[in-house]
């Protein structure tokens, strides 16, 4: 679940030097994640829940047969938590590789554009990067004169699931 | 060795079968012991047979040599000549061990262990007695061993009459007959005839077909198996005959180049024992090998195919019935097929227990050498099936069990015969169906557990209060406790005091139950039952608050419901209920998983009695509902495991509801003492 592993990965399948991603509103600030590695969006259901878990795993839902996992990416980055409305969708997402390969639903506030984002367009995160743990962000991209902020999936996701001990930053 | 990819592939099903063969050599020789009728020596010859044939086509020159050499011990107890005794079968199972190993080195191309071939060679040769060097020396340049090895001919035979009438398909199946004859006129000077009277008619004829049949003769003192070597791979399509001295027709040389003189080898056995006729190669199993994937799939797709049946049904329930008269009569149907469907599919997986009971005559019959003791072994309800997973995770711990059974169960004969009973002792290893639930014992007649030796080391060790009163069957099931033993002496066999409760978890873990019933004198049973497959359980749903879970019936002891007076607090917070005359902890799945239930007390709702390792406790939930078989789903693929969690299963509603791991939920409440847990999610 390394970076190296996913931008490559994205490289072949992409041209040279544009990328596509799904961008998506979280609390004002619009995420971008590699389009390759969104399976379907859907609405939010209700989900069963989890014991033992931290409050950002929701639960589990019925994906055609499978028992997929859904997070909450507010409260998975630390932000104020809403009521879902109308808007919230459930981002289906195939993350991890190989034997480490999970379906993973997150719930976001409303999905947003498809971005072709040119690899010479996207600088690597500063240190100091808002709200959003630093650790998870692959590049911040430009386009039209807003700021994308490209999540590394794999590394979020996976870090998620199976070590809880990285904290999300303090609520903003 | 380096193959290339497609003779690996080939060699690949070369290892497995002769894996198979081996396991056909070893269990013959193990029935050999008692009842030595040559149907089943030849059973074994011919899978010693097959081995040496496939390793001898694959180059695997050392395993086919070692082969031969017990081959050739076979094929003379075969033929009567020599006697089959205890030393020969023990070298024997010896070398059947031996060729795992060197198969297994060979696929993973390691070196051999040279030192133990040879040791067990010369064994073999040693019971083959006068020519240590018939045993081997063949094997070192099969098919062609012209050089004489020892002087003196054998009277009686000047050479063989041999009369080969190949089926149709021989060419088919890349058998080339003249270069059979050229390796024959190696051998010796040969004659061939061709009968040609079978070939039909051009407009009726197969060019790919053999119409021919050949009569030949062959003329020297020249060994059988030399003959059998050239005819291999056409085994039951030929025969021979010696032809008595004096008698030869080796006048005229043929189509092929008479070799320049007969050469004198030694006979190996008499030539009047011709190869019994028309033996097929190996029996039909009758089955498949199918990838465990594959199945899974077709597990899950069936699995989701119910589902939806379900799902279906659920839809018809709120919709005018008369109308829906006939849709719901489908429905039915597609509820029957369905789960005709899953059973059949499930079949699939299910394999005849024999698989786990086959390595036991062979470990009874070593292990009883070593302890000397005499033991006769019973096996029933070997063809009871299972899930192929069950089956394999229930073999260790069965080995443990009958490895007990004969290291402390059984006495030594003269024990035995000093209380009246008759020197051997019996291990029965039985297994049969009950309800969805497989049962396999494992009993013995031997001393049974010695009750107050139990009850003492177990005080000793404080697991049993001083002034604690047991049950008979209670101080028996003690055995199951970690770390107990009430072997004297600890043996490499057993008697560490690791295993019981091992063999107890596993069980568990498999979502089964082991039981011991025992009687001092008159031995000991241990009963286990397990379910019949770990993709689908017999699930008692049950509702906490808007939560449901699911149980496992098996972990289920029983339901209750408790009045407020046999409701009692420890320790200020744990609570513990009389159930009879014992005291159960109260688990509160609402504290565990950290949800809100209808109600906290114990006395309003139900107490589900759930039971693993011995230990009981009691789990309120605020309703029961439907018993219905569910599929099991893995939280871990697409998440990861849950304490407390099994997994989970999609109901019929399109919901998802967990699986309550019951074992773990145990173990936990032993480790929290009393079932009291404050962990709330986040």
């Amino acid at each position: 679940m390394s970076t190296a592993t996913s931008a490559s990965g994205a490289d072949k399948s992409a041209t040279e030097t544009s990328e596509q991603y799904l961008t998506f509103m979280l609390a004002g600030e619009e995420y971008g994640v590699d389009i390759l590695r969104v399976q379907e969006i859907k609405g939010w259901d209700k989900v069963t829940r989890i014991p033992h878990t931290p409050d950002y795993v929701l639960g589990v839902i019925n994906l055609r047969g499978a028992v997929v996992p859904i997070l909450d990416l507010r409260r998975r980055f630390g932000l104020e938590a809403i009521a879902f409305g109308p808007t919230t969708v459930v981002i289906v997402m195939r993350v991890g590789s190989g034997r480490d390969e999970r379906t993973v639903g997150v719930v976001v506030d409303a999905v947003s554009e498809v971005y072709n984002v040119e690899t010479a367009n996207t600088k690597p995160p500063p240190d100091v990067c808002g709200s959003v743990d630093t650790v998870f962000v692959k590049a911040l991209a430009t386009i039209e004169e807003k700021m994308l902020i490209l999540l590394d999936i794999d590394r979020l996701i996976g870090n998620s699931i199976t070590n809880e001990l990285v904290p999300g930053v303090a609520a903003a | 060795m380096t193959l290339d990819l497609e003779m690996a592939e080939i060699a690949k099903v070369f290892f497995q079968e002769s894996r198979e063969g081996l396991d056909v050599m070893e269990s013959g020789l193990l029935t050999l012991g008692t009842t030595a009728d040559a149907e089943s020596i030849n059973t074994i010859f011919r899978a010693a047979h097959s081995i040496k044939g496939g390793s001898a086509t694959f180059g695997f020159a050392e395993v086919a040599g070692f082969t031969h050499g017990v081959e050739t011990l076979l094929d003379e107890m075969r033929n009567g000549v020599r006697a089959v005794t205890a030393e020969a079968i023990q070298t024997l199972l010896q070398s059947c061990d031996c060729l795992r190993e060197m198969i297994a080195a060979t696929e993973a191309e390691l070196p051999l262990d040279q030192g133990r071939i040879a040791s067990l060679n010369s064994d073999i040769a040693h019971i083959l007695g006068e020519r240590p060097q018939v045993a081997t020396a063949p094997a070192k340049a099969p098919a062609a061993s012209a050089e004489p090895t020892a002087a003196a001919p054998a009277a009686g035979a000047s050479g063989w009459r041999i009369v080969f009438e190949p089926a149709a398909d021989l060419l088919r199946l890349r058998n080339e007959p003249t270069r059979m004859f050229t390796e024959l006129a190696r051998l010796g000077a040969v004659v061939v005839r061709a009968d040609a009277s079978r070939v039909p008619l051009l407009d009726a004829l197969d060019p790919e077909a053999c119409y021919l049949s050949w009569d030949i003769e062959i003329s020297g003192q020249i060994p059988r198996a030399q003959i059998d070597e050239v005819f291999d791979w056409v085994d039951s399509q030929w025969r021979a005959e010696p032809i008595p001295a004096g008698n030869s027709a080796a006048a005229v040389p043929a189509q092929l180049d008479p070799p320049p003189e007969a050469r004198p080898v030694s006979v190996e056995r008499s030539p009047a024992v011709a190869a019994p006729a028309a033996q097929k190669a190996s029996p039909d199993s009758g089955s498949i090998r199918v990838a465990t994937e594959k199945l899974d799939n077709i597990i899950n797709l069936v699995g989701e195919l119910l589902i939806t049946q379900s799902m279906l049904c659920g839809f018809a329930d709120g919709i005018d019935p008369n109308e829906l008269d006939r849709l719901r009569q489908g429905l039915s149907q597609l509820a029957r097929n369905t789960r005709e469907l899953q059973e059949s599919v499930m079949q699939i997986r299910m394999l005849p227990i024999s698989f786990a009971f086959n390595r036991f005559p062979r470990i009874v019959h070593d292990l009883s050498r070593k302890l000397n003791k005499r033991v006769e072994l019973k096996l029933t309800g070997e063809n009871t099936e299972l899930d192929k997973t069950v089956l394999e995770k229930i073999s260790d711990p069965l080995v443990h069990l009958v490895r007990n059974a004969l290291d402390h169960g059984l006495e030594t004969p003269e024990r035995r015969s000093a209380a009246g009973k008759h020197e051997t002792g019996t291990i029965e290893l039985g297994a049969f169906h009950e309800g969805g639930n497989i049962i396999i014992e494992v009993r013995d007649d031997g001393a049974g557990l010695n009750k107050a030796k139990i009850l003492q080391k177990a005080r000793e060790r404080g697991l049993v209060a001083p002034d604690q009163e047991l049950t008979d069957e209670q101080i028996d099931n003690l055995i199951f406790m970690p770390g107990f033993s009430t072997a004297d002496q600890v043996s490499d066999v057993s008697g560490r005091g690791v295993g019981m409760d091992v063999v107890r978890r596993n069980i568990n873990d498999l979502g089964g139950h082991v039981q011991i019933s025992s009687k001092e004198g008159h031995g000991s049973t241990i009963r286990i039952r397990l379910p019949l497959t770990l993709a689908i359980l017999d699930g008692q749903l049950v509702r906490v608050g808007k939560e449901i879970y699911i149980f496992s019936l098996l972990a289920i002891v029983e339901t209750i419901q408790v009045s407020k007076d046999r409701v009692n607090t420890l320790v200020g917070r744990s609570e513990v209920f009389r159930l009879r005359d014992e005291y159960l902890p109260i688990v509160k799945l609402c504290d565990q998983f950290g949800i809100e239930p209808d109600s906290r007390r114990a006395e309003d709702g139900l107490l589900v009695v759930i039971e693993s390792d011995g230990k009981r406790a009691g789990v309120l939930v605020d309703d029961l509902l439907a018993q219905q078989q569910v599929v099991i789903k893995s939280l871990e693929s697409n998440f990861k495991p849950v304490a407390g969690v099994a997994g989970a299963t999609i109901l019929g509603d399109g919901t998802v509801a967990l699986i309550i791991d019951v074992p773990d939920l145990i173990r936990s409440m032993g480790k929290l003492g009393g079932g009291e847990v404050t962990a709330h999610a986040a």
